[in-house]
């Protein structure tokens, strides 16, 4: 296994290439490096999974945990060091697959999507970079390690969602996902450095005796780590950079902001399992209430989004957040007895992935041929586009969760795991997945369906209404169309994995039943919601549309400006942050710290005016100084003497 | 009565050559300056003869009085224009140096005054050429052959050193 | 009742003061050359002084003022040498004036 090294060595070597000589390469060759190095890469993620699961169970019955490489970097006291090294166990070699996958449908995407942009070269250095750090944070063997290439990330997010700097809303909205997730990160690492001083090591394996030492300290350490996490995972109240995040170039949406980087919480809490569920059960519950109470929030919210990518991008949130209430209502370690959650958020971050990376791909292949994000210059465009319009609706009926479509699978486990722990969660989350169903199909009839924006454009030009020709949308071209196909593909069987065969809770071998009760009410739920969307959206504004928009005027602004929850913040910091603490901060710094150091410099400055013109250059006076001096050291010394 | 005759002399001696110094380093024509200082240097090379050091004195005045001063006036003389401004420093500064050099003087004096010198062993017979020449070439201790040699090779390089600097390109 | 050695250094610190007043007020090069040479002239004259009361058996402070009289005569030519060097570039010896050293 010592080869899996190169997953994390190329990526940072095509990052350097490219960063430091690509503005004086063709496009071309920096696309093609950048594609190729990640083609292998994917190869060897697909080689260490193939080894690793194929090496199969120890005699415990579950996977070994591996660590080909780790190096002592920082030493601290006793136990406590920063070490680096890569550690393969199920979930992180499953997230190898994810993001070598995701991120090699995004590269070869790219080259079609980016054609030409200003900057090419750049981007696909940054996408490097990124793929880099989240592969180095998957296998990272300890919480610190994870922590840097968790900020790392933070930062090549940052830089692709500012890609197109030159546009105001860009930099805006980079700036908020950097200052949100940073925020949150604040929490993460105060949480590591008191699970580092309790239990003595950054180590995601701590010994027992340790652990009941620092048993009292646990909770809170872990409740931070959280919070860390839910920045990164845009869960309820840190969501909201992740809607503006849509800023940047839509494959880096696909990417970071849909398939990998916005699980990052999830994994975190999905490393920290064992510590969890051993030591801080509440926590877990906590995680479990937040994240249901977002995945309703992002539901409502997506469902009157005019932008598509904003709509995809509150699905994601929600989506997020099933995997955090999966996560949360675990009750124990035993996928048999109250652990199914943990296997199914698994499954659900590898479907979700797949299925959003393709929702939002095929977005970008939409709005590359429309020119717009928004619904109202889209519709009637599945005779345009065939091949976008097919992979997007199995997408949609993947989300949507109808059978045999994956994300049926892993989204049934959830609510299975979410009825185990109460029915009324399970109740809950079940009407979320139905409006899930509810505004995706809105999303896709919209798009797909309805009155076609270019015809009646066009026939606007020939009644010459109209001064220029509509753009006509066209489908889009090869090596766009692939990544699309492939995924596509990928989302309709990734469901018939036996996902519990490599990932369960305890590690032992869990085989996925459905419980024919959970099953045939989602799929019901779901058919109705999609009925529902179907017959509001198909023909543009139908009756019961107009009846609802007039009726719940109020609540669908509210939802539409995402319930005010922006402005809260921005409240929150500008009005009372800012003036409460930052100001009078501002003032002491500037008034007391800078004033006194300012006096200093200022009376030393008088003083050198005043002793300057002994430094005259003339020898003269520099003797008659030193005679007088040495006269006074004998006059000390006759004194003395 | 030998003694009297000899303090008068010395009075004499010093007098002449504190004024002529005075007059040295006051002098607004640099020609006097240089000539007063003769008279300083012959005065130096009297002290010589009284302590009964006549090979001392009379090398002070044929390398000094013959050979440095006329270096000065042949340099005064080259330099000609340039050498007339003399003493247009500023009052403060006079002052200044006046006072400094005022206390020091003080100061030494005071300490000359408050230390007892041996001086028990003063002899006037001098000292005979045989015992200087041993002390200059002698390799013995308190002989000084080594700073002999030393020395020529340093005037040595000051006359190379000398012309080098002083000739026209 | 030779005279008393007091005497003597007085003497020499009194020109040895004048000198380094006229070392501290005169402007121009040659004249703090002379200056220069009336200190060197009071120290020889201690040296000797010492050498004829002290230390009569050796000739340590004889052979100093003997020294010191030939370096004070290369020192002379030399600075004298510089002197004229710096009078035929700068055609001046006024030392206000002389401020290309400075900097």
């Amino acid at each position: 296994m010592q080869f899996c090294i190169f997953i994390l060595i190329l990526p940072l070597l095509s990052f350097l290439i490219l960063g430091l000589c690509g503005s004086k390469m063709p496009h071309k060759l920096a696309g093609t490096i950048g594609t190729v190095s990640l083609s292998v890469v994917t190869i060897l993620a697909y080689t260490v999974a193939v080894i690793y699961f194929g090496g199969g169970r120890g005699d415990e019955g579950t996977f070994p945990t591996l660590i080909p490489y780790d190096y002592t970097w920082l030493p601290f006291a006793g136990t406590l060091s920063i070490d680096m090294g890569i550690l393969l166990d199920p979930i992180s070699v499953m997230m190898l697959i994810v993001i070598s996958t995701v991120s090699l449908m995004v590269h070869i995407y790219s080259l079609g999507y980016m054609k030409g942009e200003r900057g090419f070269q750049r981007y696909y250095a940054f996408l490097s970079l990124f793929t880099f750090s989240m592969l180095g944070l998957v296998v990272a063997t300890n919480i610190f390690q994870m922590y840097l290439f968790w900020e790392l990330v933070g930062v090549s997010s940052y830089l692709l969602i500012g890609f197109y700097y030159t546009s105001p809303k860009a930099i805006a909205a980079s700036k908020k996902a950097f200052i949100v997730t940073r925020f949150a990160d604040l929490f993460f690492l105060i949480g590591i450095l008191i699970y580092g001083y309790y239990t003595k090591t950054f180590s995601f394996s701590v010994n027992e005796t340790m652990l009941m030492a620092a048993s009292s300290m646990l909770p809170l350490s872990l409740g931070l780590m959280f919070v860390g996490g839910a920045g990164k995972s845009a869960m309820f109240p840190l969501h909201i950079w992740l809607p503006d995040a849509m800023e940047g170039p839509t494959p880096v949406s696909a990417l970071i902001h849909a398939a990998t980087m916005v699980v990052a919480g999830v994994y975190l809490v999905a490393r920290l399992f064992p510590l969890f569920i051993g030591y801080a059960p509440d926590v877990l519950h906590i995680i479990a209430y937040v994240g249901a109470f977002t995945a309703l929030y992002a539901a409502v919210v997506a469902c009157v989004q005019t932008d598509i990518k904003r709509v995809l991008a509150f699905s994601t949130i929600s989506q997020i957040a099933f995997m955090m209430v999966a996560l949360g209502v675990c009750t124990s370690s035993n996928p048999h007895d109250g652990g199914l959650g943990y296997m199914a958020s698994m499954f659900h971050l590898f479907t979700h992935a797949m299925f959003k990376g393709l929702l939002f791909l095929g977005a970008g292949a939409i709005i590359h041929a429309v020119h717009s994000n928004e619904k109202s210059n889209m519709g009637g465009l599945r005779k345009y586009m065939p091949i976008t319009h097919i992979t997007f609706l199995i997408a949609c009926l993947a989300i949507a969760g109808i059978p045999p479509f994956s994300g049926f699978f892993s989204k049934d486990e959830i609510l299975a795991a979410c009825y185990n722990f109460s029915t009324t969660m399970g109740v809950f989350m079940s009407i979320i997945a139905a409006i899930t169903a509810f505004y995706m199909f809105r999303l896709y009839n919209l798009i797909f369906w309805g009155k076609s924006h270019y015809e009646e454009e066009l026939a606007a030009y020939n009644a010459r209404e109209r001064e220029e020709k509509p753009h006509k949308p066209h489908e889009a071209p090869f090596v766009m169309t692939l990544p699309l196909i492939i995924l596509a593909v990928i989302s309709s069987i990734a469901g018939f994995i036996p996902f519990g065969e490599f990932i369960s809770s305890n590690g032992e071998s869990y085989s996925i039943h459905l419980q024919p009760a959970v099953a045939i009410a989602s799929i019901t739920l779901a058919v109705a919601s999609i009925a529902i969307a179907t017959i509001m959206y198909r023909k543009g504004d139908s009756k019961i549309t107009i009846y609802i928009n007039t009726h719940l005027k109020g609540f669908i602004k509210a939802a539409y400006n995402r319930f005010y929850i922006d402005e809260l913040w921005l409240f929150i910091t500008k009005k009372i942050i800012f003036n409460g603490i930052s100001r009078p901060i501002a003032w002491f710094d500037r008034n007391v710290i800078d004033g006194s150091l300012d006096k200093i410099a200022s009376m030393t400055q008088k003083l050198s005016n005043h002793v300057r013109p002994m430094q005259s250059g003339n020898i003269q006076s520099y003797n008659i100084w030193f005679l007088s001096g040495a006269l006074l050291l004998i006059l000390i010394l006759i004194y003395l003497a | 009565m030998e003694e009297t005759t000899n303090i008068i002399i010395f009075g004499i001696l010093s007098l002449l050559m504190v004024a002529a110094a005075v007059a040295a380093v006051i002098s607004s024509k640099i020609m006097r300056a240089a000539t007063y200082l003769l008279f300083v240097l012959f005065g130096t090379a009297g002290i010589y003869f009284s302590l009964f050091y006549t090979f001392l004195g009379a090398a002070q005045i044929t390398v000094y009085a013959g050979g440095i001063v006329v270096l000065f006036v042949f340099a005064i003389l080259l330099i000609g224009k340039g050498s007339v401004d003399i003493t247009h420093t500023s009052k403060l500064r006079y002052l200044a140096g006046l006072a400094t050099s005022a206390a020091g003087l003080s100061l030494t004096i005071y300490l000359i005054r408050s230390t007892s010198f041996v001086t028990g062993k003063f002899s006037s017979a001098g000292v005979s050429m045989e015992k200087l020449g041993n002390t200059i070439m002698g390799t013995d201790k308190y002989n000084f052959v080594l700073t002999f040699e030393v020395l020529s090779i340093l005037l040595l390089a000051c006359m190379v050193g000398a012309i080098l600097i002083a000739r026209k390109k | 009742m030779t005279i008393p050695s007091e005497y003597y250094l007085i003497l020499s610190a009194i020109l040895f003061f004048i000198g380094i007043f006229g070392f501290f007020t005169r402007r121009n090069l040659i004249s703090l050359l002379i200056s220069t040479e009336l200190m060197f002239n009071a120290v020889d004259i201690n040296f000797a002084v010492f050498n004829a009361y002290s230390h009569t058996d050796y000739l340590e402070g004889y052979i100093f003022t003997l020294f010191g009289i030939g370096i004070a005569a290369a020192e002379t030519a030399v600075a004298i040498a510089i002197i004229i060097n710096v009078y035929r570039n700068m055609h001046t010896i006024h030392i206000k004036k002389l401020r290309e050293l400075k900097h």
